[in-house]
């Protein structure tokens, strides 16, 4: 059940000229539900690349206008700090791959404009990751805030090193070896991703991931990590890349496809492409799903997933929520865990981990 | 105007649309300190419901649930359903509101420079008053509002990046501490409302904005003067010159959003320097600096 202001978000990021037809009362809800998505600067540019923002109503478009500033205001850091960490490691040779928005932004993809976030996520080989810790330490990128066990937990157990933070600027850089957790059930092999990146233009040493690699891992964080809070954005990105590779490169779908199989994400992508097709109306051809067949989930299965992610999926707002989307999130947070770690591992760290939120919880909110 | 009985049904129903300056606030609540400061101070911004179907902010201020809230009440404010701070008191539910709203325009309104500063204006042109807290800004603010100034806001200046003017947003004048009894002494026909005692900026109690500040809300003002009070207790009340450069570091630093806004912000804050004159005021005594702002506009009001 699609509740309007969701029907309405969906239906102008899919055609935006849509846009026209919203009433004030429309935009009153659509506005809101755009903002807890990390849609609403997203939604910006889509109506304005599309020539209607002028038709949006004034009260509407300055808040889509406000949005766009702060993700345009992000972009420039986003440059600067790509810029920095360029410095910081290039001199060492250590190669660095972008990731997600930061690969959108200075790749130019188009998928960036308006396009809203907070982390700059890079990877490195695992066999570099401890000069390049150190390099970035010594240009101020520092790991505050995270107590042994979580330190221990992110050098053990996951693919990438506890969140740095710089110390002046306050910017937070996520450095991975790997797209997924040594520990996953899916084991893709970082060197494949090496070996198709593309250079970045005037950052020598610096690369993005080749097309097919960049909406895999997209698919992969969303349907196989579990960061389903901005899971719509991340639908919308895969859309916007998606159109974008097809209409340069005939024989893409084939090519993703292929590599899918080939880096062992064959079933995120079939997810991403299943509700991208659903939620936005994704130009997925048939041959693609055929292709795919081999990811498919068996029916009962699917019938599952499809019930769990048509809710999760869908805005954290609630207007979005119906009676199962509590329960629906909870079921795929404790999936993408169970996804990341065998159990053993596992169940001792969320006990641990829920016990922290709650002495957590209660200090950390802001003062008014 | 809308009838006690109806403001009490929307804040507990549909929700209350309250126009105060560029925005709309729908504000919901079933408390009864939101209910009366709301009926005593916005009573004349309240919109007919079918004639705001959009609303820049949708402001919940609710108990919070659970045990606790049976000896210690609290109250909470939420955004669109989502709580960005903790509790207060129950018994500073309104000041809450405000301190609430300050945030919602904060986080959102990148169409203008926002400046922690206060806004008066005479004949078309305003005075604009950054001030570190404890400043006195606040009393001067409200003396000016009360004698012949209008007010365009207490401490949230709204610079529009689009026409270099400034934009009023007409709320209560939040008083401190002693300064609370100086104005009402001063100004017996003045309404103040109920204080709110030991918050985290002491006692606090609000002035209610005079009628013509209400009324125009919609009408911006140029630039003419930026005055930076500074309270010097037993000193000699003077206004003297201030090297512009330095007034331009000052008004940036006293913004909320300069970093988001970027070049258009210091576009905007160079424009209005360029515009005014900028002067430091060292306050000791209300009358002799409302003497001193007075003559700037060509003498009192």
């Amino acid at each position: 059940m699609t509740r309007p202001a969701l029907a309405q978000l969906l239906a102008v990021l899919a055609e935006p000229t849509a846009s026209r037809a919203l009433s004030l009362a429309d935009w009153d809800l659509l506005v809101r539900v755009a903002r807890v998505a990390s849609l609403e600067g997203r939604l910006q540019a889509l109506i304005e690349d599309a020539g209607v923002l002028p038709d949006v109503p004034p009260a509407p478009r300055r808040h889509l206008h406000a949005a766009r500033i702060l993700a345009d205001r992000q972009h420039a850091m986003v440059r600067w700090e790509v810029a920095r960490i360029h410095e910081a490691l290039a001199p060492e040779a250590i190669p660095v791959m972008l990731l997600k928005g930061a690969a959108y932004v200075m790749a130019g993809l188009p998928s960036a404009p308006g396009r809203q976030f907070s982390d700059v996520d890079i990877l490195v080989p695992q066999a570099q990751i401890q000069a390049a810790e150190q390099h970035l330490f010594v240009q101020g990128w520092v790991c505050e805030g995270y107590d042994a066990y979580d330190q221990t937990y992110y050098r053990q157990w996951m693919h990438e090193l506890p969140p740095l933070t710089h110390m002046r600027r306050k910017s937070v850089l996520d450095v991975h070896h790997t797209i997924l957790p040594p520990t996953a059930r899916l084991d893709p092999d970082p060197e494949l991703l090496w070996a198709a990146a593309l250079p970045l233009d005037g950052f020598p040493g610096m690369y993005v991931p080749g097309p097919a690699d960049m909406v895999l891992h997209s698919a992969t964080h969303l349907f196989h990590d579990g960061e389903l809070e901005n899971g719509l954005r991340d639908l919308a990105d895969m859309d916007a890349l998606l159109r974008r590779f097809v209409a340069d490169d005939s024989g893409f779908w084939e090519r993703l496809t292929a590599r899918a199989f080939e880096m062992d994400l064959s079933r995120p992508l079939y997810y991403a492409l299943r509700y991208g097709r659903e939620f936005l109306q994704t130009p997925v051809p048939d041959s693609a799903f055929r292709a795919l067949a081999a990811a498919r989930p068996a029916p009962p299965l699917l019938a599952l997933m499809d019930g769990l992610f048509r809710r999760g999926l869908k805005p954290h707002h609630w207007s979005c929520d119906g009676r199962l989307s509590g329960t629906a999130r909870w079921l795929l947070y404790v999936r993408s865990h169970y996804l990341r770690m065998p159990l053993h591992l596992l169940v001792p760290h969320l006990l641990r981990k829920a016990a922290k939120d709650v002495r957590k919880g209660k200090r950390n909110q802001a003062e008014p | 105007m809308i009838a006690h009985e109806d403001l009490r049904a929307g804040l507990r129903g549909a929700g209350l649309a309250i126009q105060v300056g560029p925005f709309v606030v729908r504000l919901r609540s079933r408390l009864d300190r939101v209910e009366r400061s709301v009926a005593l101070f916005y009573d004349r911004q309240l919109l007919p419901l079918a004639s705001a179907p959009f609303a820049d902010f949708h402001v919940t201020l609710a108990r919070p649930l659970g045990l606790r809230s049976v000896w210690r009440p609290q109250a909470r404010f939420f955004l669109d359903g989502r709580s960005p701070f903790r509790p207060l008191p129950l018994a500073h539910a309104y000041p809450l509101f405000e301190w609430g709203l300050n945030w919602c325009i904060a986080q959102h309104a990148h169409d203008f420079l926002m400046i922690h500063a206060a806004v008066l204006e005479r004949d078309g042109r305003a005075l604009v008053m950054p001030g570190e807290p404890g400043a006195g800004k606040s009393t001067l603010t409200a003396a000016l509002a009360l004698s012949g100034w209008r007010l365009l806001s207490d401490e949230f200046a709204l610079l529009s990046l689009e026409t270099g003017k400034l934009v009023a947003l007409p709320r209560p004048v939040s008083l401190k501490n002693a300064a609370i009894d100086l104005i009402r002494d001063r100004h017996p026909q003045a309404i103040i409302g109920p204080s709110s005692h030991d918050t985290s900026k002491g006692t606090v109690a609000h002035l209610k904005p005079p009628h013509a500040s209400i009324e125009r809300m919609h009408e911006q003002a140029a630039p003419a003067w930026l005055v930076f009070p500074r309270f010097a207790a037993g000193g000699q009340d003077r206004l003297q010159p201030l090297d512009r450069a330095e007034a331009l570091l000052k008004l940036v630093g006293s913004s909320f959003n300069y970093s988001v806004v970027g070049g258009s912000g210091f576009e905007a804050a160079a424009d209005l320097i360029e515009q005014s004159d900028c002067l430091n005021l060292e306050y000791a005594d209300l009358d002799a600096s409302l003497g001193l702002l007075n003559d700037l506009a060509g003498g009192p009001a």
